[in-house]
C-alpha cells in the first residue's frame, strides 16, 4: 500500500532536502499492546493533509497523511495501549491494521515512543 | 508580478494520495528553505548561483535577521540552509547561528571553508542542530580552482582536516557536478569518506553566474547517463536534494525529493529580505515579496499571489505526454527559464533529448531572460578562476569604469 500508507517515511524515496535523512533498520518489532506516546522532542506542525513531524534529536521528517492520524498520535499519551487510543479517536475497526502500520513506521524513527507510565 | 506560468484551472487539493502530490499544492511553512545571509564573498566562482561578490548595502541588520528566526520559529520551520555569498564573513553569523539554535531553528549552512580555522570547528562540534557543508567542485585542486578560484581547494581541504580533527559528525562536503569533474565520482566519495563525511551532490543550473558557464560546464548526456547509474550504486550513502529528478526518465526513481518544489516546499530569503521561489531563481518572475512588508515572510509564504500561482500540478504542455513525465515531471524549472525555454517544456538538459532540440529551436534573436541582481565583484579578485580565460594573477593595473577593459573574456 506504498500509495495509500498513511505515513510517508522521506526514506522511501521521497526525502526532501531538508530532511536528508536515513533511518535505522535494526528495532525491534512495533507492540501495540504496550503504551506509547508521541516523543517528548517531537514536535508536530499542522498542514492541509494531515502533519509534519519532526523529531529535534535525530532531525527526522516525516508526514501524517490524514487528520484522524494526528488526533491519533496525539492521544497515544492518554490511553493504556494502541487499540484502546483508535477505539477512542473513533477509528473504524476495519482500519486498524493500517493505523497499527503506520504507528510502527513512526516508532520506527523515533517519532514516537514507549512510555514507562500505563 | 506576472504570471510566470500557464493559466490552468484553479488549484484544488485532492485528499490522500501521494505525498508528492500533496506538496504540489504547498504547504503551510516551507520544509526546505535557503536563507542567503549575505551577497559578500571572499570567492568569485564561475558558476555562482546568487552572482554573489560584493555585500549590499541594504542587507538585513542583525536585529532584522533575528526577527526573521523568531518568525521562523512561530512558523515551525525546524530547519533552515543558510548561504551566500559566503555566509561566514557576516561579522554576526556565528550569533546569529546561536540564535537560530537557541529558537528551535535548526542551521545546515553552506561555505568554501574560510573561516572555519582550528577553534571555530571545535566550536561547531561542540554545538547540537548544526550542519556543515564545505563547497568543492573538484576532487583535485586543478578541477576545483579553475571553478572557483585558485587556493580555494586548499581552503577547503583545510577546513575539512579541522572539522575532523575536532571530532565534528555528519559535516558535508557538496559537489555542483560539472563536464569537468562528473568523471570524478568515486574521487569524491574516496575523499569524502577519508574525512568521516557525507557526499552531497547537486545539479549545475544555469543561474546567476552559472548562465554565462552553464553551454561549457553543464554535463554532457553521456555524463548525465553515467550519472543516473552511478546514482543508482550509490545514491542511498550520497545526499542530492531535489537536484537529479530529471535523470529518472533514464528509467528507474532515484532517491531524493522527485518534484521541482519551488514556492510549494522550497523558496529562498536573499540577504536583503527578498523572498523567491527557489535559490536558483533570483528573477524579479519569481519574486514573492519581502520579510520586511507588513506580515513577514509568514504572508509571503502564506499570501503571494506568485507562490498560490505554483501551487498547483502542471496539466498541459509538451512534458505532459511524456511518458516519463510522472517521475521526470518535466524537470528544473529554473532551468528552464533561464535557457529561454517554455516552462511546461522539457528540461533542457531532458534525458530523453528534447531539451537538446527545444534549445537548438530557440529563436536566434532570443535573449534569455537575465536576473536583475548581480553582486559580482566589479575588480580583480584574488586567486580568480582561470575557467573564463581570466588571468589568474591579476594585472597590476585594470580600468575602473569597466572591469572587463583589457581582459580576455575567451
Ligand atoms: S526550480 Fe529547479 S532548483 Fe528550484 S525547486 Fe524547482 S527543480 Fe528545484
Ligand atoms: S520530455 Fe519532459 S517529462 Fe519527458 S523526459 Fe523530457 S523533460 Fe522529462
Amino acid at each position: 500500500m506504498a500509495d495509500t500508507a498513511l505515513v510517508t517515511d522521506p526514506a522511501a524515496g521521497t526525502t526532501p532536502a531538508a530532511g536528508e535523512v536515513t533511518i535505522p533498520a535494526d528495532e525491534l518489532p512495533f507492540d501495540p499492546s504496550l503504551p506509547w506516546q508521541k516523543s517528548a522532542s517531537v514536535a508536530l506542525r499542522p498542514e492541509p493533509f494531515g502533519a509534519l513531524v519532526y523529531h529535534f534529536g535525530n532531525r527526522k521528517l516525516s508526514f501524517l497523511k490524514s487528520q484522524p492520524l494526528v488526533a491519533v498520535v496525539k492521544a497515544l499519551g492518554d490511553h493504556p495501549d494502541v487499540p484502546s487510543t483508535l477505539r477512542a479517536c473513533d477509528v473504524p475497526e476495519a482500519q486498524h491494521p493500517a493505523y497499527v502500520t503506520a504507528l510502527a513506521t513512526l516508532s520506527r524513527s523515533q517519532m514516537i515512543e514507549k512510555r514507562s507510565t500505563p | 508580478m506576472t504570471a510566470v506560468l500557464p493559466p490552468r484551472a484553479p488549484a484544488q487539493r485532492p485528499t490522500g494520495g501521494k505525498l508528492i502530490d500533496q506538496f504540489e499544492y504547498g504547504l503551510d511553512a516551507p520544509i526546505c528553505l535557503t536563507w542567503e545571509l549575505t551577497y559578500a564573498c571572499n570567492l568569485a566562482c564561475a558558476h555562482c548561483l546568487s552572482s554573489s561578490g560584493r555585500r549590499d548595502p541594504r542587507e538585513l541588520s542583525t536585529a532584522e535577521a533575528e526577527g526573521v528566526i523568531d518568525e521562523l520559529q512561530r512558523m515551525q520551520v525546524f530547519y533552515v540552509n543558510v548561504g551566500g555569498g559566503e555566509p561566514t564573513v557576516r561579522p554576526d553569523f556565528w550569533h546569529l547561528l546561536d540564535y537560530a539554535i537557541g529558537h528551535d531553528v535548526g542551521v545546515k549552512f553552506s561555505t568554501n571553508g574560510v573561516k572555519l580555522n582550528k577553534q571555530r570547528a571545535a566550536q561547531l562540534a561542540r554545538t547540537d542542530y548544526v550542519d556543515v557543508q564545505i563547497s568543492l567542485d573538484g576532487a583535485t585542486a586543478a578541477v576545483n580552482d579553475r571553478v572557483r578560484g585558485t587556493g580555494s581547494y586548499a581552503t577547503a581541504i583545510t577546513a575539512l582536516e579541522n572539522l575532523a580533527e575536532a571530532g565534528m559528525n555528519d559535516f558535508k562536503v557538496s559537489v555542483v557536478v560539472t563536464r569537468e569533474n562528473a568523471g570524478q565520482l568515486d574521487a569524491f566519495k574516496e575523499l569524502t569518506d577519508s574525512f568521516g563525511a557525507q557526499l552531497r551532490i547537486t545539479r549545475l543550473r544555469p543561474s546567476g553566474r552559472g548562465a554565462d558557464v552553464w553551454d561549457e560546464l553543464h554535463p554532457t548526456m553521456a555524463q548525465q547517463k553515467d550519472l543516473y547509474q552511478w546514482l543508482l550504486a550509490n545514491g542511498d550513502g550520497v545526499l542530492t536534494g531535489d537536484s537529479f529528478f530529471h535523470l529518472s526518465a533514464f528509467g528507474e526513481a532515484l532517491p531524493g525529493l522527485n518534484l521541482c518544489g519551488a514556492g510549494r516546499v522550497v523558496c529562498l530569503i536573499d540577504p536583503v529580505g527578498d523572498v523567491y521561489a527557489c535559490p536558483f531563481a533570483i528573477h524579479e518572475n519569481f519574486l514573492a515579496g519581502n520579510v520586511r512588508s507588513p506580515g513577514g515572510f509568514q504572508t509571503v509564504w502564506q499570501q503571494s499571489e506568485l507562490f498560490a500561482d505554483l501551487r498547483n500540478p502542471q496539466t498541459g504542455g509538451a512534458c505532459t505526454k511524456c511518458q516519463h513525465f510522472d517521475s521526470c515531471r518535466g524537470g528544473c524549472m529554473a532551468a528552464k527559464f533561464f535557457t529561454g525555454l517554455p516552462l511546461d517544456g522539457p528540461d533542457p538538459e531532458c534525458v530523453q533529448g528534447y531539451g537538446e532540440t527545444a534549445l537548438a529551436a530557440r529563436d536566434l534573436e532570443l535573449i534569455t531572460p537575465k536576473s536583475h541582481i548581480d553582486h559580482s565583484h566589479k575588480g580583480p579578485v584574488r586567486g580568480q578562476p582561470t575557467l573564463l580565460g581570466m588571468p589568474s594573477i591579476p594585472p597590476a593595473k585594470i580600468c575602473d569604469e569597466s572591469p572587463l577593459a583589457g581582459m580576455d573574456l575567451r
